[in-house]
């Protein structure tokens, strides 16, 4: 993390908070940028340590290959299945009118 | 149309999705099928149902490894993470995808002419639901709602992204080509586009001829076909070529095909770009196949369509451009096997090819099970001249319609007796004595009055004449 990473903006959070479909009301915006900036900080305190000595790891678990054999079990009824949903019809799963193709 | 005007080059680079051929889903138990009934391969994992935890299918891992040896990557470690957006096809509001350590780096693949299309990598991922729009037009933004079926969600997908190494159409259009190919013969997708399994999107760009640097690229979705494709390149390229002719400048988006239209519309421009936050996915330890799985899996990509050719290659010999089209016509429509035992059981190379690609190809099905002793047999009678080509191909289609079978009964049974010599000859004398004219031009050396000859005779016979067999005797009495 980089020596500016201290200033985390209202905009970042209000930029955040968009790409994760929430709506903040301006005080909230206030309040989580002084929130997220100490999250920051803290990362900068680590990112401050000497790790010259130690080994980069991508996973905090020391394991490798946790694997299935490709053998097909249980699925889930559909009935059951489509009885969590607010709405279906087709056996499907209703759902509003999407604007866009999927990214 | 054939691409944009002179002075312009074509730069495309492809993304190619396709579904493993597995048993089950990549996280999850669920059985990996096209065209059940809807919603009813599912279960809290593909469904993104909190608490559940995903477990990589190992049978994915090594098909992906499989299409990575078959691209000459390297087969690396490698760790998921997840892509972060909202769509109701992705339940869990992320997908799982390779990120910035993907299993399969730096390959290529030859294509038919001999060029090479660089392979940047060919990462591990999950597929996403079904969603159909619903409403009066069915169109995506006029729709009222949308309804959703999860049975794709969480299937094995391998992503294949190119160098922007291709220059035309044509070429994209051969790079698929030979990709659904490799990717057959290893056995690691069924690659059917008209299934979805094998999906493309085309990152096109155009530039002045000369030129190295890279013009600003749109990428194009909704290829569905290999004419889809084609067509889609050469209409963006006039399309970006025409903007910048009038002093415009090409935007970076992503477009759309219209089949229908027979043009490339953008999607609804999107508020703020796509910002897909990856990270580590932490219910995922890393992937770190050892070089024996890498090499058992390497061991697992069948003979290869270039192998296959070179096959057929050296069996005809030094193959004249037809032949190479017909061997690459016999790869692409899996008949060299055919052809092959054909000629170890006796048949002419050159001639099992042609009936192969020319009269089996009506019937492919048909035509993978048939006898490859029949089909030899058959055309050995053809080649000795005891059946004419048209006699043949009738004999042909009855065995290839049976499975196999004895050609020559078949031929009996339909007549096709091969006339005796001496009967031959009399027939030629016959013919002869009727054209006086033609006959004194042919022994003063016009060589050319043979066919004329020969074609009187076929006449006379009704076709049962041997072409050969007519040339001989009228070498003999030419004297
Ligand atoms: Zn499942």
């Amino acid at each position: 993390m980089s020596e500016q990473s201290a200033t985390l903006g209202r905009e970042d959070v209000a930029h955040v908070a968009s790409l994760a479909r929430l709506a903040l009301t301006d005080e909230e915006l206030d309040r989580f940028t002084v929130q997220l900036a100490r999250v920051i900080d803290h990362a900068r305190d680590v990112a401050a340590l000497d790790v010259a000595e130690v080994e980069p790891t991508s996973h905090p678990v020391p394991m490798r290959n946790v694997l299935r054999p490709d053998v097909v079990g249980e699925c889930l009824g559909r009935h059951e299945v489509l009885a969590a949903a607010p709405e279906c019809e087709d056996g499907r799963f209703k759902v509003p009118r999407v604007i866009g193709e999927a990214p | 149309m054939s691409g944009p005007s002179t002075g312009w080059e074509i730069v495309v680079g492809l993304e190619v999705h396709c579904e493993l051929q597995t048993k089950t889903k990549l996280f999850c138990a669920c059985p990996n099928a096209f065209g059940d009934e809807p919603n009813t391969n599912v279960c809290p994992v593909c469904l993104g149902l909190p608490g559940s935890l995903p477990v990589l299918n190992e049978q994915a891992v090594e098909l992906a490894m499989r299409i990575g040896a078959a691209l000459h990557c390297e087969v690396r470690s490698s760790s998921f993470h997840r892509k972060n957006y909202f769509y109701p096809d992705m339940p869990k509001d992320y997908q799982i995808s390779q990120y910035d350590q993907p299993i399969n780096v730096g390959g290529y693949l030859e294509l038919p002419d001999g060029s090479r299309v660089g392979i940047v990598r060919a990462h591990i991922e999950e597929d996403t639901g079904k969603t159909s729009h619903r409403g009066e037009s069915g169109r995506i933004h006029s729709a009222d709602y949308a309804l959703v079926d999860y049975n794709r969600s969480g299937v094995p997908l391998v992503e294949i992204v190119t160098e922007p190494d291709i220059r035309s159409a044509a070429q994209a259009r051969a790079f698929v080509a030979e990709l659904r190919g490799v990717l057959v013969a290893a056995e690691a997708s069924d690659a059917r586009m008209e299934e979805g399994s094998l999906r493309i999107d085309a990152n096109v760009s155009v530039r002045a001829e000369g030129t190295e640097q890279l013009g600003t690229r749109c990428e194009i979705k909704n290829l569905n076909s290999l004419r889809s494709l084609g067509l889609a390149i050469e209409h963006e390229a006039a399309r970006q070529v025409a903007v910048i002719d009038a002093g415009g400048r090409v935007v970076q988006e992503t477009r759309h095909w219209d089949e229908q239209g027979g043009r490339t519309v953008p999607l609804r421009s999107k508020e703020e770009a796509f910002d897909y936050r990856y990270f580590p996915e932490p219910d995922l330890v890393p992937l770190d196949p050892d070089a024996d799985w890498k090499a058992r899996a390497a061991a697992g990509v069948g003979m290869l369509p270039a192998e296959r050719r070179a096959r057929l290659a050296a069996l005809v010999g030094s193959p004249t451009s037809q032949q190479t089209d017909q061997l690459q016509a016999a790869v692409d429509q899996g008949l060299d096997d055919l052809v092959v035992a054909a000629v170890e059981a006796g048949a002419p190379a050159g001639l099992a090819l042609v009936r192969a690609v020319n009269e089996l190809a009506v019937d492919l099905v048909a035509a993978r099970a048939l006898d490859p002793g029949s089909f030899a047999a058959l055309l050995q009678l053809e080649e000795s001249g005891a059946l004419s080509p048209t006699q043949a191909k009738t004999v042909l289609a009855t065995l290839r319609d049976a499975g196999g079978g004895d050609p020559g009964a078949i031929a009996r049974s339909k007549g096709f007796e091969a006339l005796a010599e001496a009967t031959l000859e009399g027939v030629v004398r016959d013919v002869v004595d009727a054209h006086p004219d033609e006959w004194a031009r042919y022994l003063a050396g016009d060589d050319k009055l043979a066919g004329f000859f020969t074609g009187q005779v076929m006449k006379a016979t009704s076709g049962k004449a041997n072409g050969k067999a007519v040339a001989g005797a009228l070498r003999r009495l030419r004297g």
